[in-house]
């Protein structure tokens, strides 16, 4: 059983074109994830200090075969562009799996039990409220050495409280709908309830706050990673190639241009999607 | 009044606590600290020296409990690279992390409080949606290479701005436009519909009933009220933008308490690591607290009895 909530006016949902904006640089981001290996030109690896830092196609002096340039180290930019797009999808959607099933569950179990656990499930939300996110990622990867699991699992404890403050407050709205007491009355168990009842009630608001977790994930790999603690090198994550572009950015300012477009790009996609399903499905997000 | 502020401290220092609890299993993580510090060409005997000298022979919860007790009474320990108290040093590097922090925040809210009054204005208008893009962008910004980009734009091609230290104010100018740009989306989202519930409620028609004008309307009592979520988001907003400053402080070599947690990291500085970790954390429960005794102050229905 779901309840849909109409709020929808003109212009929203699918038929607003953002949201269709949104879609399409998702779909493109997520065809360049999966088939990056099919899809990159050159090795992205493979180093040749005889073509460094070649310019893109839209400056002179470009070569044909390396559309987005090289890098510092010779690297095809278009190769190794791709197979960032592969980095960041990765991290964004496996961080937003773990801090989904960890505040999902604390969120939910706070809203529908209440009292005691509710006061400790606040607690919680307010304790990883105050602990400086990208301070302590820093710290852990640094004590433990860069790899992309930990950076994952990092990410993964500390992103979930968005995830618990929505399942909270909208379990505690539907905790008390008229459907939830029938289920009660025919004897259903606490878990029948939560699971055949709750869940799938609340699932549409967390669907949006996932678009958004990955988001966020994404923008906060990236920074990482320009401060060498995130994803180890060589592997391209677009974080990582503004670092080593960094050098060379005065003088060719199109090597931190590219990687940081298509970050932006790709994050603004990924939030243009999230509002427009949260104007379909009518979900609020706030905490 | 006073019921609600003394449960707010209590679960102030029940935050602190876990912090602190949480900060120092973090900084064990790694194993044996003492191998770390003496480093990688250090002989058996230089380790075990190091263990005794920082402490790091005792069992962990006597540790923890002298942390602890240290740190109650301001005492954060000593770093082991700058061989100075950390107090000192945290209390070195934060009026930049201040200033940096106050910047940004001032930019935010004279960028988000025009806009969202002009987007609740002319709600669902070609403006509106401007606005909301501009929300958009905010959201989607990658701080450090905006940071970079103005580096090359502002800094090298127009020549308008230093491009890295902490010599004048202009130095402030840059990182706290970056800074800004985390807080802009929230605080136009949050303005632009406290404007526009409030332009719907009841006082506002008999404002309008009354004749007057729509300035006065609008800034003195749809403002007034719109503003009260605002002010304390603001507040929160503070608490963010000084833990995410590290990333900022890196960029424009700006030398304050990020880059010296950031510099303390890569250094096995852990007593520094610690420390930066627990002061942020308590900054922020505190300038959440501020937040809600200024909701209480400035919407006296919420004061109670």
């Amino acid at each position: 059983m779901t309840v849909m909530s109409v709020t929808a006016g003109p212009k929203r949902g699918w038929k607003s074109i953002s949201t269709w904006i949104g879609a399409v640089i998702v779909g493109i981001a997520m065809i360049c994830a999966v088939f990056a290996p099919l899809l990159v030109p050159h090795d992205p690896f493979a180093q040749d200090l005889s073509k460094r830092l070649l310019p893109p196609f839209w400056m002179a002096g470009t070569n044909p075969d390396y559309l987005l340039g090289t890098d510092q180290l010779g690297r095809d930019y278009l190769s190794r562009l791709i197979w960032g797009c592969r980095i960041s999808m990765l991290i964004g959607v496996t961080v937003t799996v773990v801090s989904a099933l960890i505040g999902i569950t604390i969120g939910v179990l706070g809203g529908f039990l209440g009292g005691r656990v509710d006061d400790a499930v606040l607690f919680a939300i307010t304790t990883r409220l105050s602990i400086p996110v990208v301070l302590v990622s820093l710290a852990v990867v640094g004590l433990l050495g860069s790899s992309m699991t930990l950076l994952v699992l990092t990410l993964g404890l500390l992103l979930w409280d968005r995830f618990a403050v929505v399942a909270r407050s909208t379990t505690m709205q539907v905790r008390n709908l008229d459907f939830v007491a029938a289920a009660w009355c025919a004897g259903c168990s606490r878990f029948r309830i939560l699971a055949g009842e709750v869940l799938p009630n609340i699932a549409s608001h967390l669907v949006v706050v996932a678009t958004l977790e990955i988001a966020l994930a994404i923008l906060l790999e990236a920074a990482l990673s320009f401060l060498g603690l995130g994803v180890p090198p060589p592997l391209p994550s677009w974080g990582l190639m503004i670092a080593e572009a960094k050098d060379y950015m005065f003088f060719s300012p199109w090597v931190i241009v590219i990687p940081g477009v298509a970050l932006f790009v790709l994050v603004m996609g990924i939030n243009l999607l999230g509002d427009g399903l949260r104007d379909l499905f009518g979900a609020r997000t706030d905490p | 009044m006073l019921q609600f502020l003394v449960r707010r401290l209590i679960v102030a220092i029940l935050v602190a606590a876990t912090v602190m609890t949480l900060a120092f299993i973090l900084t064990r993580l790694s194993g044996d600290l003492a191998i770390s510090i003496a480093g990688p060409n250090a002989t058996q005997a230089d380790v075990e020296a190091v263990r005794k000298a920082y402490g790091l022979d005792r069992p962990l919860t006597v540790q923890f409990f002298d942390w602890v007790g240290r740190a109650a009474t301001g005492d954060l320990g000593e770093s082991y690279f700058f061989k100075t108290k950390v107090s000192t040093l945290i209390g070195e590097r934060m009026p930049i992390t201040i200033t940096l922090g106050l910047t940004g925040l001032v930019i935010a809210l004279l960028v988000s409080l025009p806009l969202g009054i002009l987007a609740a204005v002319r709600e669902n208008t070609a403006l509106d949606r401007v606005v909301q893009m501009v929300a958009l962008v905010g959201q989607a910004m990658p701080s450090f290479w905006l940071g970079l980009i103005l580096m090359i734009t502002l800094g090298l091609q127009l020549g308008w701005l230093p491009i890295s230290g902490t010599g004048s104010w202009q130095h402030f100018v840059m990182p706290g436009i970056v800074l800004a740009f985390s807080a802009i989306p929230a605080l136009t989202r949050l303005t632009r519909a406290g404007m526009i519930q409030a332009m719907g409620s009841d006082y506002i028609r008999t404002a309008r009933a009354k004749g007057l004008s729509r300035a006065s309307i609008l800034l003195k009592h749809a403002l007034r009220n719109a503003a009260i979520p605002v002010v304390a988001i603001a507040a929160v907003q503070l608490g963010f933008m000084l833990g995410g400053s590290i990333v900022i402080e890196q960029v424009f070599a700006l030398h304050g308490v990020g880059f010296l947690a950031w510099e303390s990291i890569g250094k096995n500085d852990f007593p520094v690591v610690q420390s930066v970790v627990l002061v942020l954390a308590v900054i922020y429960v505190a300038l959440t607290m501020l937040a809600d005794l200024m909701n209480a102050v400035l919407d006296p229905r919420l004061r109670g009895p």
